[in-house]
């Protein structure tokens, strides 16, 4: 997947108002069979069964085949999706985190996230951001009241800021992590430079 | 203060914690699939590494393996995934049990079974049903797959530690109430992410008296309450199940690992971030109604009705209900099922076929209903044989299928049509999970097999 470095997003959102949205729906089992990397292949799985019916037809009245949230992200245009609660639970596929980022998506904010999933979309470079529930149903209102209302959010300051209101959060993230973001550095270049570690520990432990 | 069982595992496997960030764990058991697996590889080749610990990774495919016959996948996409994990294993020098053969079998069925998952052991494997091997007394949590890739190319991962949960189930079980249903009833009762950012360790008499199969059921579906890992402290029920199977330590060096195994349990002092306790007098039988597995009741009860849901959920709680064609308050109990499912991680182990067994003997599968009962592994398929319970299956006009994930998810040719009612121990209802427009409803084996016989979902304590 590609990586960006991270600084300051400033967007218009896609909202998916659909609690315990979990990874099978995010992507569902028919796109797992694939062994390829490409992003594109998985931005067009993204919420697939939602986005299309049993025939391929285009199912109108879901969000993101709207007139208004149609387009396909790019700077400063739907790279923000905010969604329901629990978003992304039950499967591990981070075949689901390739569909978001491979579909241009930079940043999901939830008022909570499953584990596993959380974790796959800080290796695909997609950052998670939890909010409150109250800031979480007013960014639901405000994009409903205006599509084309934006968000801020500002990795190094750690806030998120609804600019229709003016609302804004402080948002976890250790530094670590943040450092990786910004740098567009993996953890696994960071293991590998841990080496000697691993070592000394397997060593210890016989 | 104490140490919880997760904390003396955890605290044994730290390389080191990062400042202000994750915790760098090693880990001693990594699983591959066919699913998950590919693009890790791809990253090693990208990196020109090698895997860095081989003798620590064990591989299987599991998902893509057809049901009925096993000479060939069919799907071509499938089929190029399954050889893909045959051939990165060949690569980087890592054990591969091959479709067909006797070692095969789902990895959460065949990892315990083999005894290459042990007490004590960190397990992770590029699938969210890892949380299974916790049920031997280890840290067994489901990771993406780029982690996948760490764990190969420096076998840890990085990872914050997770707060920690006790849940106790109290009092002994009722007749025909089996793991499934303790662990159904737990999620009804704190949501399907009502663990999530906790690794949970089940206690109490219920789980103490609990066999390992049921021990394994119930850590199986730890992810579905929100919660990556699921662990039971190891006692007589582990050591005796893992005695003697294929890579357990043998002669002294069992004595040994049994002698350091009898250390793993929460201090009696140790504190737990949350505690709950539930009471074994409270759990029936049980089936799910809606599209998640906490969406479920005791299977005499009848739907919510819409006033008994709170506002914020009535339009996902209606969502659900039209996806499953079902009716705020309706009973569920004698609905037509059309496909019935005995297998998965969840429930693809001998005792649950042993348990179904036990419910159709004598009697004849429903003509309306299409049953695939699929072993979780050639072992427990040869047991299956051996103990003459395919004799019973095939008498009551049932066939013994393959090993494989079959109709759990809709990876392979067992999926269920759209608009068709399954009852399956499989672990997730999901829109679409058993196939697009496919209707599932989640119970027991002894529910399952109740059903497969009358044709309606039936209580097997009226059968």
């Amino acid at each position: 997947m590609a990586k960006e470095k991270f600084d300051i997003i400033q967007s218009t959102c896609i909202p998916i108002e659909i609690d315990n949205c979990n990874t099978d729906l995010i992507i569902p089992a028919r796109y797992l069979a694939s062994t390829t990397r490409d992003p594109k292949f998985f931005g067009d799985a993204f919420m697939h069964d939602l986005r299309y019916d049993a025939d391929g037809k285009t199912v109108e009245d879901f969000v993101m085949n709207k007139p208004e949230f149609k387009e396909a992200p790019r700077k400063g245009v739907h790279e923000i999706i905010v969604g329901g609660q629990n978003w992304g639970s039950g499967s591990s596929r981070e075949h689901a985190a390739w569909a978001i980022a491979g579909y241009g998506v930079r940043v999901v904010i939830s008022s909570s996230f499953a584990d596993i999933h959380r974790n796959n979309l800080l290796n695909c470079f997609v950052l998670p951001v939890i909010v409150t529930k109250e800031f979480q149903q007013e960014l639901f209102k405000s994009i409903a009241e205006n599509s084309e209302m934006q968000v801020k959010v500002d990795v190094p300051n750690q806030t998120v800021t609804n600019l229709a209101t003016g609302r804004s959060e402080h948002f976890d993230i250790n530094s670590y992590k943040k450092y990786c973001l910004m740098n567009a550095y993996d953890d696994i270049d960071f293991l590998l430079s841990n080496k000697d570690k691993i070592v000394d520990f397997e060593n210890k432990r016989k | 203060m104490g140490k919880t069982l997760f904390d003396k595992i955890w605290d044994a496997h730290v390389v080191q914690n990062v400042e202000d960030g994750p915790t760098q764990l090693y880990i001693d058991r990594l699983y591959a699939h066919e699913v998950t697996s590919p693009q890790a590889f791809d990253t090693l080749r990208d990196k020109g590494i090698k895997a860095f610990r081989a003798d620590h990774i064990v591989a299987m495919p599991d998902h893509n393996t057809p049901s009925d016959q096993q000479d060939v996948i069919n799907d071509p996409v499938g089929r190029k995934q399954v050889e893909t994990l045959k051939a990165n294993c060949a690569e980087f020098g890592i054990k591969h049990f091959a479709m067909g053969t006797k070692d095969n079998g789902i990895i959460h069925v065949v990892g315990p079974e083999k005894a290459l998952s042990l007490p004590g052991m960190t397990i992770v494997c590029g699938d969210s049903h890892t949380s299974t091997h916790g049920a031997v007394g280890a840290i067994a949590m489901g990771i993406g797959t780029s982690e996948v890739a760490q764990v190969l190319a420096s076998q840890c991962i990085l990872q914050s530690k997770p707060k920690t949960m006790r849940i106790n189930v109290e009092g002994t079980l009722r007749p025909n109430v089996t793991a499934k249903d303790v662990a159904l009833y737990i999620m009804a009762q704190m949501t399907t992410s009502g663990a999530t950012g906790y690794a949970v360790e089940y206690a109490g008499s219920v789980i103490r008296d609990m066999s390992m199969e049921g021990r394994l059921t119930l850590s199986n579906l730890s992810i579905e309450m929100g919660s990556r890992a699921g662990l039971i402290a190891p006692d007589e029920t582990t050591f005796a199940y893992l005695k003697g199977r294929e890579y357990a330590p043998k002669g002294a060096e069992w004595d040994a690992a049994v002698e350091k195994w009898r250390q793993l349990k929460s201090d009696d002092d140790a504190v737990f971030d949350k505690e709950v306790t539930y009471n074994a007098a409270d759990i029936a039988p049980r089936i799910t109604y809606g599209t998640n597995p906490g969406a479920g009741i005791a299977i005499d009860e009848c739907i919510p009705s819409l006033d008994e849901i709170p506002e914020a959920e009535k339009s996902q709680f209606l969502g659900m209900l039209d996806y499953m064609q079902f009716k705020p308050g309706q009973k569920l109990e004698g609905t037509p099922v059309d496909y019935v499912f005995l297998g998965a991680c969840t429930n693809g182990r001998i005792e649950d076929f042993r348990a179904f067994a036990s419910v159709v003997k004598g009697k004849k599968k429903a003509d309306n209903v299409v049953a695939w009962l699929v072993p979780g592994s050639w072992l427990v398929r040869k047991q299956i044989v051996e103990e003459g319970i395919d004799k019973i299956l095939e008498d009551a006009g049932f066939e013994l299928r393959l090993p494989s994930c079959s109709s759990c998810l809709a990876m392979n040719p067992d999926k269920v049509p759209a608009g068709k009612l399954s009852i399956s121990t499989s672990n997730r209802n999901f829109v679409g999970r058993q196939g697009p427009g496919a209707r599932t409803v989640l119970a027991s084996p002894l529910v399952v097999a109740a059903s497969a016989v009358t044709g309606v979902i039936t209580d097997p304590r009226k059968l």
